[in-house]
């Protein structure tokens, strides 16, 4: 009855953390879509803008892939300090997905394998400080900041996104159910 | 079949000496199972076959029906506590479902499906034990299993081989192969063994077949577990 005219749009905020990018392009086979949500929501922080840091009062986030790496610990803070609403966003945020198959190996050892020298004689691993270390493990986002709900698959399906989303934007509680519920 | 139990309210026939599950089952009601198997003895380490019986919670896979039992399977209590026993099992091994040739028909999958899982919830374990790759025709993925023991059964009273075995306590319990090197190629286990196809998840799989059903054509992209037709309890 006294709702304004213009309800003010809910801030998105996106990132990719050790995912593929995957679980972004998923979210925009949503296709035409996109326009409904536009009109519905904005964008902050996300690798489909150019802001460079999340700011304050986010409604939403949503966080692909696992965390990997330091930088991927203070992105992840930052979103959750931003945030009201942080989205595990498919499988690697929900339990590390494949990336995590590296739990089991030594990091130092996966690197020098893969910086090694073509004749394999030495390595090389890059240490300037501007790239961060990598974690001993893969952790799922849940290990690092509180997850207010999870949306498994790899990637979660467009029509999966979709039904979350309107759920969320409309005010209900996110449901998934088969078929739209898939891990892999 | 002149004596009856209820389920959740539902009147269920039995025989005598079927436990709760088999006469559920008989009667076309899913309750959810993984270490339940119609052609073997119950094992009871799952639990989620879990339900209420007159007020206490009992497995139902071991449980005899009796005249009268008042029992609870679907209901929000129970089923979050099945939810958690699931999230246990996935947490317990490495369920990497993308990267698994056992997505789509794999129980363990379908049953968190049916529960409506999202999350693993729990912090992982992240085990790490080697794969067996040393049978031409089979290889085995440990950190999947979830200590059903079906194939540990299949092989024993079925095959008569006794291929596989559980080994060790609490959480460092893992399925042994019965050979002295501990390797399946060093056993007699063979593609024809009931043991080679009782996997419910994705341990025991069968070399250069992965992938060969397409995604919407697997097992439970058809129809969600448990909504087999009456006495099909898989």
């Amino acid at each position: 009855m006294n709702a304004p005219m213009n309800p003010r749009k809910l801030r998105i905020t996106t990132t990719s953390l050790s995912g593929c990018f995957g679980c972004h392009m998923s979210f925009l086979d949503i296709d035409e879509r996109l326009l409904e949500l536009a009109a519905l929501v904005e964008f902050d922080r996300s690798p489909i803008t150019d802001i460079k840091h999340c700011s304050q009062h986010c409604d939403l986030a949503l966080v692909e892939g696992g965390v990997c790496n330091a930088e991927n610990v203070h992105v992840l803070r930052e979103l959750r300090a931003n945030a009201k609403i942080l989205v595990a966003f498919g499988a690697c945020a929900v339990n590390g997905g494949l990336p995590a198959q590296r739990n089991h190996l030594d990091v130092g050892q996966c690197l020098s394998q893969v910086y090694r020298t073509p004749d394999g004689s030495a390595t090389a691993i890059p240490d300037d400080p501007e790239l961060p270390l990598l974690l001993d493990k893969v952790y799922p986002v849940n290990e690092v900041v509180r997850v207010d709900y999870f949306l498994p698959g790899c990637p979660p399906s467009a029509d999966t996104i979709w039904k979350f989303l309107t759920d969320l934007l409309t005010g209900r509680t996110p449901r998934i159910e088969h078929p739209l519920l898939k891990f892999d | 079949m002149s004596q009856t139990f209820t389920l959740d309210g539902k009147t269920i026939a039995f025989e005598p000496g079927q436990t709760i599950l088999q006469a559920a089952d008989a009667a076309g009601v899913f309750i959810p199972h993984l270490c339940y198997h119609p052609e073997f003895k119950p094992h009871g380490s799952c639990k989620l076959c879990t339900v209420k019986v007159n007020g206490r919670q009992t497995a139902s896979c071991t449980m005899r029906a009796m005249p009268g039992m008042a029992v609870e399977s679907d209901t929000e209590e129970i089923n979050a506590e099945r939810r958690a026993l699931t999230q246990m099992l996935f947490v317990e091994g490495n369920h990497y479902c993308p990267s698994c040739e056992k997505s789509g028909n794999c129980q363990l999958q379908a049953t968190a499906y049916h529960l409506g899982m999202m999350s693993t919830h729990y912090d992982h374990f992240f085990p790490n034990r080697a794969v067996d790759a040393s049978h031409p025709e089979v290889l085995l993925d440990f950190n999947r299993c979830i200590l059903c023991s079906l194939c540990v059964r299949a092989s024993r009273d079925v095959d008569g081989k006794n291929v596989f075995a559980l080994s060790g306590r609490g959480i460092d319990t893992h399925l042994i192969v019965n050979a002295s090197s501990g390797r399946l190629g060093d056993t007699d286990f063979t593609l024809a063994d009931k043991a080679a196809e009782v996997c419910p998840v994705g341990v025991i799989l069968k070399k250069r077949q992965g992938f060969a059903v397409p995604i919407g054509e697997r097992t439970y992209d058809k129809a969600p577990i448990g909504a087999t037709t009456a006495g099909e309890a898989c």
